[in-house]
């Protein structure tokens, strides 16, 4: 191997040599065969049959042979996939090439040698061929697989790839023979797929050669398989359609493929279809051998070579079959099978006889290994959960508790001895301890210590000026030395105190044991001399005094000098003071003589500085000098002190000892008390109960209370534990009798890990039991006060306690593991304290910021810096000391807030991308629904905010030129502000959500509407009178543009004007020749149509004939939201009106006479306007339908037209007249699909409690009549309480007081005080209308009060309603606020009043007014009735006002709000108490009439593009004249005269014409009002127009406006 | 495109929706949606999608498999709005009407790598007990306006809901730009560990 890689270069050098020169030859030898072919093909098939026969019993070395033979015709593929792309498999192959092909050639040989009698003459002919071919990695393959499982395992995987990769290279090279740059970097980069997409033309023609050679041969090979042979070649054909399809799609990017498309609908076919292209069924027929092989291959059969395959394992065929099918639809299918064709298996693993030894007795003894073993159930891993971590469930865990005894400390059955000997074992007890501790002797030796220290200090630097490191340093240990002194002073008097104690207590005994005369405690107390060396012991005691004696001096000499340097200070202070005083007053002195040159600024300065000085004029009072401290005391203090708590000298040193050897006296010897407490004593038992993680494991033995009151149980108890050990407590039970009583419970802490059973000492655990205890015997008891004086003072009650000696550990086990869990599980580690002051309790949690405090307690702690406990503390300090961090003067809640802040508030403005978060994060309008804020602040252009900005500045300006009055303008700004403060409200209610905003649920169906359906089974499916149904509403976000449309069905008209005959004379009828063309003379008065314009818009009906038409027809017009946006607050700002105008078709014939062809027709088509009615889409938004009759909005006058005689008898009070006149129109609007009207806000506001004045009482008095009204008539509106434009919740009285109208008003009929009343409607109607749904986008009613309505000229009907109403009222008349609905307008407010005992209501946005029975009436239902002292709502059946009774003095027709249960308060009106008019302005009216005239006239030939716009002057200024009179007649009675006037001026002229009144606002909706009319339209060539504009002022700046229109014609 | 400053980075989210458990119902399919801020916007892929009605197998496993695979890329300026994918599960009640099964959402992985969710489903309660039995009768449960709803936080208090069962989801995250936009999603790269265990093999064991 070695030796051949050595050669490797060699031998590819020679490879290709030899491949290019057999590619040479093969190209021929094509030629030859494809010649040859038919003649040879019948000998071959011979040939190779009997061979294959011969192959089961030659052996291996005729299968060589025969395999080279088959492999001949494969070789022309594979020889050319060698070819160039030598990779480093195919490197690493060829090692094995040339190693494999030694060994074949041996073979051969002897093979050769062998069977050379078999072989024909063909083979032989063959031979040099065949010997190339070995050479092949084909046959080296087949030989791999065979040879050793390890090498073929390597080549199996990449062989195919590579083998693929290379000949594709390989078919390159043919073609081209080098590859361009960009083949090289698709080859490098790209993922090949399997089939060679890009192949060239020529290579792909020589493979289909390559093929049609291969499927010669392969026929041979295929003869003895009996698949049927027409299949073959159909088979063949497949994959190359397959391949050819794969070259077009290579071409195209994945990124043509993707496209983006709304969901469709798909057809159950072509779903079928769709599936069929998915989903796919293989097929159970078998495959043919030839397509599972690559191409040019032919299979081979190892067994029959002679190797050993093994049994493949059984599947059946149909699944085999199902398989193959399916490999073969997947992309590199081919390469699971193997070289026969067959799918690639592994032998079958399944041997044939069982390998397991029998087992023959089944009932007998089984073989021991064979025995099933019981095993214990072992809780699962789960179950140990609360150990978490413990994986090991066998591992468990044992807690040993040793109770080894109890000991009371005191007890009910204690006799007084015994609390005394207790008293005092407890003061021993203290004793020993202390003398353990020895805290005064140590004490004693560091003061002697750090004296020493100082001496030696103090001498070593005598000689020297001390440094400020030195004094400090001295400064420091004298306050150290004085500490100990102190912390020594009180220990030995601890000491000498608890001495005395213990000696008071042992007389006490001693006395006691006496009075009673026996003996109950062993208690024996000695006191040990021990006699000190007296000199000495004096010596000491005096170079004691003395030390503390200078020092104490040398202290009190400190501090005098520090105060005396205070006073000092003070004094100087002082002195300077006085001194500044005496000047000062001289000062002034100087100035009261004046100077009056001074200049003022000095004066002003000086002034300045005596006033800065003002408040210490006072002298400060002058500071005491300090007292010198008497020094003489001191020794005698310290004398006294020490005599009290020191050890006289001389005097011998008192050591107790404490032992239990007294007798103590016999039960028979004793009292009868005393024995019946004995007795008691031992009858009681005790025991105790362990409680672990609060379950009681355990309990010891119960054992009897002893004399001395202690206990011994000396029992371990080992707890097996599962559960994480949270608590383990004892509970001490006490027996008596039968009965047992808990004393105490005692909590053991859980034991750390580390603490194992024979470790640990044992621990007493106090405890005690509040339990009250009496006896009628010695017992003391428990908590009973208790005296040992004689004069029973000095009371004590003592409580049951004791203490309890226990351990708790962790057990060992039997191989002295500790059987503790792991220490992670230890819950609740101990709190180590911080040394001898813990920094929380010290300065509490919150300080624990504060740096100051922190030091303080630091330095006071004297926290030892080396220690790693205390390292966090030290660098905190350190930085504190720095100076870097000052602690704040002022208190903050969030002191990290400026921490958190990511960048500083300055940035934040000015970062522009920051801002337009901001903004919109606050839904400013503008930003709302910004996308793709730029993620970085360059790319914030400032064209983002320009329009923002500007609309921020214009807040403040307002264009003028829109408002034709600067007057409007400021009102137009008001109300932008209101509106801006009503929509964040708004904004900020959108997001307080309700279940259905969010939950789509169905209703529960109540009895009744289960009722009604089933009533609606009955009912018949097509009744003859259909009748509207509900339809489903759609949520609004979901819809696009198009998907809703505004269905308007238009059913019909009345009373529409009718034609009047074109005449000279009134009354006389001629027959116009335009007329007379059409027949029916006298029959043809009008043709209208209608014409629906919305939004851009335009449809029109039919044409009907008669005043009295009936279209019936259905126009769909298109709804498109403002910028696409469907959600409810944007459908509910939609400013777009339905208008819908009716015109007259008036058709006009001219005869043309063309010489050439004779006469001939031409029509014209002209519509006259003859009136409107407009509906804001708001209404069919909230509304969802609109369905009634409406008034038509008809010109006062209409030239060329009259109406029809009125049906209708005028009533005896004459401006009762019917108002019925008119024209009607009946229409049916709505919403296709309905949309859900969008939540009012005034709901959503009531439930954000908007602020109020009124009273709590009256608001909830509301707030139920409200609720109560709506429950019972959810349909009848109900208003209580409104908001103000503050936003205020007022109550809806206060709006109604008497107010006066304007003087003027009243002065044009100071006699009829009723005619003056329609002239208050018509003012009141001439304040422009403004709905506050357009403009607060919501259904959100804001009421501004009259002075409010009148400055800013603008309001909703409830505004006019209230103005309406209160005008009458202050008119004497009697007069209320009807809060209804009405159409068009929905929800509204009219007004009611009693005139003669009959009821008129009043449209006040109109000014019309209807009786109570007029049919034609838009008030549709009267929910409640206001007037300024109470609120009545209709619970009467019926709502409309024709059915209504307005008596609202029935209690059973009216409910009044204010009743005697709940009287009204008095509320005060928040009305003005009168009204303040601006007189009229006529000059201003004037201009304004100039101007609009000349706007409407640039207007209407701006709208006349094509033709010439002529102005009739004459008949302009004859219209002029009209227009105030009509104003005067307020437009209600056409004068007849005018016309006639107008006729015989204009003789000729065929005229048509209408006035138009409207109320002024903005230029805008008059400029709209004309449009709409139309008039501009005639096309006429000989038309002419006339236009006249007539303003007339009223009070405050209310106008009219009047503008006539005519068209002319001459006929 | 100036690679070195890039104004938008990229999140491709490929993976699938893998399936359901449902112990409790069967023939179920699920709606995917993307929701995501202003700041974001899908470049490639599907916004949407639905899947094909799977069935449970008869044998022992209790899941429902969609494998329903998921390819989208978003382009944003502004991790403020990280998409959400949130599903809702349908299927046939006892009647045969259409009900939802549940409601869902997750958060689409930070960092790149594979992630496996698992997310746990829920649907609104009836608010009344009579409507709960109307509600089964007719076939018409509670449904939420707009599924989008379980991936806002705002208004959610007003509802109750219950749980339902799960839908898991495998991620393929992989992010540009983000760093170069100094946005830092911790670890990136494929040292992120795949979790091991999708979210029904847990179920799986006793």
């Amino acid at each position: 191997m070695e030796a051949l890689e050595d050669g490797e270069e060699d031998e590819r050098e020679a490879l290709k040599r030899h491949l290019r020169a057999e590619r040479q030859k093969r190209k021929k030898r094509l030629l030859e065969q494809s010649s040859l072919q038919k003649s040879r093909d019948a000998d071959d098939v011979k040939d190779v049959t009997s061979i294959q026969q011969y192959s089961a019993d030659e052996g291996p070395s005729e299968k060589a042979d025969d395999s080279v033979v088959l492999s001949k015709s494969r070789t022309g593929s594979q020889k050319v996939l060698c070819a160039p792309g030598l990779t480093s498999i195919t490197q690493h192959t060829h090692h094995l090439d040339d190693f494999v092909k030694r060994r074949l050639e041996e073979k051969l040989k002897a093979a050769r040698s062998k069977g050379e009698s078999l072989q024909d003459k063909e083979a032989s002919l063959e031979f040099p061929s065949r010997l190339h071919s070995l050479k092949d990695r084909d046959t080296v393959t087949r030989f791999d697989r065979e040879a050793d499982a390890d090498r073929a395992g390597r080549r199996d995987s990449p062989s195919p790839l590579s083998t693929r990769v290379r000949f594709r290279e390989a078919a390159r090279q043919v073609g081209k023979g080098l590859p361009t740059a960009e083949e090289a970097f698709n080859f490098f980069t790209l993922n090949f797929d399997p089939d060679p997409p890009d192949v060239i033309e020529t290579s792909s023609r020589r493979r289909q050669k390559q093929r049609k050679t291969t499927d010669e041969d392969e026929e041979h090979e295929d003869v003895d398989e009996d698949i049927q042979e027409e299949n073959e070649t159909q088979s063949e054909e497949a994959p190359l359609v397959q391949t050819q399809e794969d070259l077009f799609v290579i071409d195209q990017s994945p990124q043509d493929f993707l496209e983006i498309k709304k969901a469709e609908y798909v057809g159950y076919q072509k779903l079928l279809q769709r599936q069929s292209e998915l989903l796919f069924t293989p097929s159970f027929r078998t495959v043919p051998t030839s397509i599972k092989l690559p191409e040019n291959m032919k299979p081979r059969y190892l067994e029959d070579e002679g190797l050993y395959v093994g049994e493949r394992p059984p599947v059946s065929l149909t699944n085999e079959n199902i398989l193959e099918n399916r490999i073969l639809k997947m992309e590199e299918g081919k390469k699971w099978f193997g070289d026969d064709g067959r799918i690639i298996a592994l032998p079958n693993p399944i041997k044939e006889s069982s390998t397991r030894p029998p087992l023959f007795h089944m009932e007998e003894a089984l073989d021991p290994a064979l025995q099933t073993v019981y095993r214990k159930a072992v809780k699962s891993k789960y179950a140990n959960l609360y150990i978490a971590g413990g994986a090991d469930p066998e591992g468990d865990y044992q807690l040993d508790v040793d109770v080894s005894g109890l000991i009371f400390s005191h007890h009910p059955l204690f006799s007084r001895e015994h609390v005394l000997g207790a008293r005092l074992a407890q003061l021993y007890d203290q004793y020993l301890t202390r003398q353990r501790n020895n805290l005064t002797g140590h004490l004693t030796d560091k003061l002697n210590g750090l004296r020493n220290a100082l001496r030696n200090m103090l001498e070593s630097h005598s000689g020297l000026n001390p440094t400020q490191a030195l004094q400090q340093r001295i400064s420091e240990y004298n306050l150290e030395v004085r500490n100990t002194r102190h912390l020594r002073d009180s220990e030995q008097e601890k000491d000498r105190t608890l001495l005395k104690n213990i000696v008071k207590v042992w007389k006490a005994i001693k006395a006691l044991r006496e009075f009673q005369k026996f003996t109950n405690t062993p208690y024996k107390l000695y006191l040990r001399r021990e006699n000190v060396d007296r000199v000495s012991d004096e010596q000491d005691y005096e170079d004691e005094i003395l030390a503390e004696v200078v020092e104490l001096e040398a202290e009190t000499e400190e501090e005098y000098q520090n105060k005396l340097a205070e006073y000092k200070k003070r004094l100087e202070e002082w002195k300077l003071c006085r001194k500044k005083q005496k000047a000062k007053k001289k000062k002034q002195k100087k100035k009261k003589k004046g100077q009056a040159q001074d200049d003022t600024e000095g004066e002003d300065e000086e002034q300045d500085v005596s006033e800065s000085e003002g408040p210490t004029d006072e002298p400060p009072p002058k500071p005491e000098p300090p007292e010198r401290p008497d020094l003489g005391s001191i020794e005698q203090w310290v004398r006294e002190k020490t005599l009290r708590i020191r050890r006289k000298p001389g005097e011998a040193i008192l050591i107790p000892e404490l032992s239990a050897s007294a007798n103590i006296t016999a039960s028979e010897l004793c009292p009868r008390a005393e024995t019946a407490r004995r007795e008691d004593v031992a009858r009681r038992s005790l025991f105790t109960k362990i409680l672990y993680n609060d379950k009681e494991v355990s309990r010891t033995d119960s054992r009897s209370l002893n004399t001395d009151f202690r206990v011994h149980f000396g029992q371990i108890f080992n707890l097996k534990i599962v559960n994480c050990p949270q608590s383990i407590s004892l509970q001490v039970f006490e027996e008596i009798g039968s009965s047992c009583s808990l004393l105490a419970q005692v909590f053991l802490p859980v034991p750390e890990p580390s603490v194992v059973t024979g470790s640990v000492p044992l621990e007493e655990f106090e405890f005690s039991s509040n339990q009250r205890v009496m006896f009628d015997h010695e017992g003391v008891g428990s908590d009973v006060p208790l005296s040992f004086e004689a004069d029973g003072s000095n009371k004590q009650s003592l409580l049951t306690s004791g203490k309890v000696s226990c351990c708790v550990s962790w057990g060992i086990g039997d191989d002295d593991v500790p059987l503790a869990p792991p220490i992670s599980q230890q819950p609740g580690g101990v709190h180590s304290g911080m040394g001898c002051l813990d920094a929380v309790s010290y300065i509490g949690a919150s300080g624990l910021y504060d740096m100051k405090k922190i030091g303080e307690w630091a330095r006071q702690s004297r926290l030892d810096p080396n220690d790693p406990k205390n390292a966090s503390i030290m660098q905190l300090l350190k930085v504190a000391s720095s100076g870097e961090v000052t602690a704040p003067e002022y208190f903050r809640l969030e002191h990290l807030q400026e921490e958190f802040n990511f960048v500083t508030d300055e940035e934040l403005e000015k970062s522009g991308r920051f801002r337009l978060l901001k903004l919109r994060n606050q839904e400013v309008a503008e930003f709302r629904n910004y996308k793709f804020i730029p993620a970085l602040e360059r790319e914030v252009t400032d064209t983002v905010f320009q329009e923002y900005e500007k609309r921020l500045k214009e807040g403040e300006v307002i264009d003028t030129k829109e408002h034709l009055d600067s007057h409007r303008a400021l009102v137009a700004k008001y109300l932008q502000k209101i509106r801006e403060s009503v929509i964040n409200r708004f904004l900020l209610a959108k997001h307080h959500y309700l279940l259905s905003d969010l939950v789509i649920e169905e209703e529960i169906p109540t009895i009744g509407i289960l009722g009604i359906n089933l009533f609606k089974l009955a009912e018949p499916k097509r009744p003859l009178k259909p009748q509207r149904k509900e339809r489903k509403k759609v949520t609004a976000q979901n819809l696009s543009d198009g998907d809703i449309k505004l269905l308007v069905n238009i059913i019909r008209a009345y009373d529409i004007p009718v034609r009047r005959l074109q005449s000279n004379k009134p009354g006389q009828s001629s027959h116009s020749a335009l007329q007379g063309s059409i027949g029916l003379l006298d029959q043809i008065q009008v043709r209208p149509f209608v014409e629906v314009s919305f939004q851009r818009t335009v449809l029109q009906t039919a044409t009907a004939d008669g005043p009295n038409p009936c279209w019936n027809e259905e126009l769909q017009l298109p709804f498109s939201a403002p910028n696409g946006d469907y959600s409810t607050a944007s459908l509910q700002s939609v400013k777009d009106e339905v208008f819908i105008n009716i015109f007259d078709e008036v058709v006009h014939e001219t005869v043309m006479n063309d010489k050439n062809r004779g006469k001939s027709i031409q029509t014209h088509i002209e519509k006259r306007w003859l009136g409107s009615v407009k509906i804001p889409f708001s209404t069919i938004y909230s509304q969802s339908k609109i369905d009634g009759t409406f008034k038509v909005n008809t010109p006062a006058v209409l030239l060329g037209y009259s109406k029809e005689k009125s049906h209708f008898t005028n009533s005896g009070f004459d401006i009762l007249r019917s108002l019925s006149e008119g024209t009607f129109i009946t229409l049916f609007i709505t919403v296709d699909p309905q949309l859900v009207p969008g939540e009012s806000v005034r709901e959503k506001i009531k439930e954000m409690k908007f602020d109020t004045q009124e009273d709590e009482r009256l608001l909830q008095a509301s707030e139920r009549f409200e609720r109560d009204a709506a429950q019972r008539y959810p349909e009848r509106p109900c208003i209580t309480t409104v908001i103000d434009l503050s936003g205020k919740t007022v109550f809806i009285t206060r709006y109604i007081r008497p107010l006066s109208p304007p003087k003027e008003l009243l002065d044009e009929f100071p006699n009829n005080p009723l005619e003056a009343t329609p002239l208050v409607a018509r003012f009141v109607s001439l304040i422009p209308s403004l709905p506050d749904q357009v403009s607060f986008s919501a259904t959100c009613d804001l009421w501004s009060t009259c002075d409010q309505f009148l400055t800013l000229l603008a309001g909703d009907e409830e505004e006019h309603a209230v103005l309406l109403c209160n005008y009458f009222l202050s008119m004497g008349k009697k007069a209320w606020l009807i809060i209804g609905t009405a159409i068009p307008e929905g929800p509204t407010a009219y007004v009611l009043t009693l005139e003669q005992n009959l009821y008129l209501i009043w449209n006040p946005s109109s000014g019309q007014f209807y009786g109570q029975y007029d049919t034609f009436c838009p008030l549709q239902a009267v929910g409640c009735l206001v007037n300024p002292d109470n609120v009545w709502f209709n619970i009467q059946q019926y709502t409309s006002p024709m059915r209504v009774s307005f008596d609202i003095s029935k209690a059973h027709l009216w409910k009044p709000f204010f009743s005697r249960t709940f009287s009204h308060p008095g509320l005060s009106s928040i009305q003005p108490e009168e009204l303040v008019y601006r007189r009229t302005d006529r000059a201003a009216a004037a201009e304004l009439q100039d101007r609009i005239e000349r706007i409407l006239k640039e207007k209407i030939m701006e709208w006349r593009p094509r033709q010439p716009t002529r102005w009739n002057r004459y008949c302009t200024t004859t219209l002029k004249q009209f227009l105030p009179k009509l104003e005067l007649i307020r437009g209600q009675d056409v004068a007849e005269g005018h016309r006639h006037e107008l006729q015989s001026l204009l003789g000729d002229y065929r005229i048509s014409g209408f006035p138009l009144n409207l109320a002024f606002s903005e230029i805008r909706p008059i400029i709209e009002a004309v449009y709409s009319t139309g008039i501009h339209s005639v096309q006429a060539s000989n038309v002419e127009f006339a236009l006249a504009v007539y303003v007339h002022p009223y009070p405050n700046n209310v106008m009219s406006v009047w503008i006539y229109l005519a068209s002319l014609v001459l006929t | 495109m100036a690679a070195s400053n890039p104004s938008v980075f990229l999140l491709t989210v490929n993976g699938n929706i893998e399936g359901a458990n449902f112990p409790e119902y069967d023939n179920l399919y699920c709606k995917y949606c993307f929701v995501y801020g202003h700041d974001w916007a899908p470049t490639t892929g599907l916004e949407e999608g639905i899947t094909q009605i799977a069935s449970k197998s008869s044998q022992a496993s209790h899941r429902l498999i969609w494998n329903f695979p998921l390819a989208t890329t978003f382009k944003s300026t502004n991790p403020s709005g990280w998409p959400q994918l949130v599903v809702s599960v349908y299927g046939p009640d006892v009647f045969g009407n259409d009900v939802v099964r549940g409601y869902g959402a997750t958060h689409i992985p930070f960092t790149p790598g594979q992630h496996t969710k698992t997310i746990p489903m829920f649907v609104p309660e009836p608010t009344w007990r009579l409507q709960k039995f109307t509600g089964w009768l007719t076939g018409r449960r509670p449904e939420y306006t707009d599924p989008k709803v379980v991936a806002q936080g705002e208004g959610r208090e007003v509802t109750r809901v219950h749980s339902q069962g799960f839908v898991s989801v495998s991620f393929l995250i992989m992010t540009k730009d983000m760093k170069k936009m100094d946005y830092d999603t911790g670890p990136s790269g494929p040292a992120n560990k795949p979790s091991a265990t999708s979210g029904w093999s847990t179920e799986e064991q006793p």
